[in-house]
């Protein structure tokens, strides 16, 4: 079931129809162009609700994205590169997004960094195949996972706040 | 006084002389022509060529003729390829991207030493000593990525001892992406495969004999989830992703291995599903049949091409039997097959379920959602230069 959270999170991320992975060739342009789309209209309303959390971009295939992501924790930001590859089968499985520098530090990741989604992210995404897309993913994959685990990760002193200059 | 750099470099050159010392004095096997019965110490192969004198298989030696590929080479799959190279198989593909951590030790085949190794390279170099007749080649890296998944696919249907397709696939990988990678490639390609599985929570697990077109692929249905009887709220995730045991990893390694030759070498039965629970060692077992509406296109070929096909004969059984070859169960263990009226809502064994339904209507929860506007005049530049520029 999703709840109340979950379905107000969803409502800000335009669905995608476009049923093409990487191997698709023309299609998989037409899908590209619905994920930049989506991920920059969920973007644009996570700044409007002073929520920004993540930025991302890809390579010219649209195959490889990287970025970045943060969170917020007693006032203090922390930040995390994100990466991930778009597999064969997407979008039919889930990208597996992955924190490379937090490999290692929690059990809560599978080897080179990709966390562990909880038990309603398959099950959620299986049945809106093909409508969510990348802005999903980091909506629903890493979003709650960055909400419980880094606080247990300070906690922890597995993880240090790192003074950034600012230019944003 | 010499540096740290110069130091460790030394005990690199140190280590490199002493495994070259220890190995010269291990004593090796050599290659052996031809697969003998003969009863002498020195005979690898005596007790397998025995299956054949107690009428067990008719052909044990035919085992050196096959090429199985296995992807994912970690505490299933590594003891699947050390079974397989035991019994004296004929070619073997390893695929894995991973390399061997100590963190592996509570499973079984890898040891501290190779540690930092890549899991094929480490797992080739001791299945060569055990046996060097396998031919074992190694593929290192990640299948479900687009750009290995065409490399991938050119090997499984050109490696085999007569360079055509492997005669069979094996998927030990442990998650999702890959085994619908795996599905995608035998659908597409027409390769025979089983997909195995060990549960997050370690007591329970399956093995799966996919033909594409003529039993279920791994797209047909959601997965199946042997139940544990565990009650979800007891069940504690908090703090791990995944938990592992050295035997559930064994004796779904031996089922799979055991099936494999059944199907390799044409002797008793092979199971379409099979699962174990290990709380109360049950063993369901089950046939699923294809999705007409199988969201892969390839299945659905292969389902036409398997209709079209002139029905093969059933020669050794005496009764009639509607469904896929290998049913009957001898032992009379908890085999629930689909009867004819129950065909239109798909059922499953007692103790097995779907790991999920899918709505054949939208998600409701979604109804808020707007699609994403699909204006085609933009073009795919102009929209990465706007993504990064927010
Ligand atoms: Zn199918």
């Amino acid at each position: 079931m999703v709840d109340e959270s979950t379905r107000k999170t969803l409502s800000n991320i335009p669905l995608l129809r476009t049923k093409a992975g990487p191997r698709d060739k023309e299609l998989w342009v037409e899908r590209l162009k619905e994920e930049y789309q989506s991920l920059i209209k969920y973007v644009q309303n996570n700044k409007d609700a002073d929520n920004d959390w993540f930025r991302l971009e890809s390579n010219k295939e649209g195959t490889k994205w990287f970025g970045k992501c943060w969170f917020f924790h007693d006032q203090l930001k922390y930040e995390f590169d994100v990466e991930f590859d778009i597999p064969v089968t997407y979008p039919t499985t889930a990208p597996e997004i992955a924190l490379p520098e937090l490999d290692g530090k929690t059990a809560k990741m599978y080897r080179g960094g990709k966390i562990c989604l909880s038990d309603h992210f398959k099950p959620l995404w299986a049945r809106n195949v093909p409508k969510f897309g990348i802005g999903h993913a980091m909506a629903l994959g890493l979003g709650p996972w960055l909400a419980v685990e880094i606080p247990d990760l300070i906690a922890k002193g597995v993880i240090h706040y790192k003074e950034k200059v600012e230019n944003t | 006084m010499s540096t740290v750099e110069e130091l460790q470099q030394k005990i690199t050159e140190l280590e490199f002389q002493l495994s070259k010392a220890l190995k010269q004095n291990v004593p090796r096997r050599e290659k052996i022509g031809a697969m003998s019965s003969e009863v002498v110490d020195s005979n690898p192969y005596s007790r397998l060529m025995a299956l054949k004198r107690m009428g067990i298989v008719n052909n044990y030696e035919k085992i050196r003729d096959f090429t199985v590929a296995v992807v994912g080479v970690g505490g299933v799959g590594s003891v699947t390829a050390e079974m397989l190279t035991r019994c004296g198989i004929g070619r073997l593909l390893l695929f894995d991207y991973d390399k061997v951590e100590l963190a592996n030790m509570n499973r079984l085949f890898f040891q501290p030493h190779q540690s930092g190794l890549s899991k094929v390279d480490a797992a080739a170099e001791t299945l060569k000593n055990i046996n060097p007749d396998v031919d074992i080649l190694t593929f290192n890296y990640n299948i479900t990525t687009v750009e290995n998944f065409d490399h991938f696919t050119k090997i499984l249907t050109t490696s085999s001892l007569t360079n055509g397709p492997v005669d069979l696939v094996l998927s030990c990988v442990d998650n999702f992406e890959a085994r619908f990678a795996i599905n995608t490639a035998c659908n597409e390609f027409d390769l025979t495969w089983f997909e195995s599985g060990v549960s997050e929570n370690a007591v329970s697990g399956h093995i799966q004999f996919i033909s594409p077109g003529e039993t279920a692929c791994f797209a047909c249905a959601p997965p199946l989830i042997v139940a544990s009887n565990i009650d979800e709220k007891t069940l504690k995730r908090d703090g791990v992703c995944a938990a592992s045991l050295p035997t559930t990893m064994g004796i779904i390694a031996g089922f799979l291995v055991q099936n494999t030759l059944k199907c390799l070498l044409q002797f008793g039965q092979v199971s379409n599903y099979l699962g174990y629970n290990a709380l109360n060692d049950f063993f369901p077992i089950m046939n699923l049949k294809p999705n007409p509406n199988c969201d892969d296109k390839n299945c659905q070929n292969r389902q036409l091409e398997v209709a079209a096909r002139p029905k093969p004969e059933q020669a050794q059984e005496a009764f009639e039997d509607e469904g896929p070859v290998h049913e009957s169960n001898e032992w009379g263990i908890s085999l629930v097959e689909e009867s004819k009226e129950e065909k239109e809502c798909v059922s499953v064994a007692d103790g097995l379920s779907f790991a999920y339904t899918l709505p054949g209507v939208p998600d409701k929860s979604l109804e808020h959602a707007k699609e994403a506007s699909t204006t085609s005049d933009v073009s795919l530049e102009e929209l990465m230069a706007q993504m990064k520029s927010i």
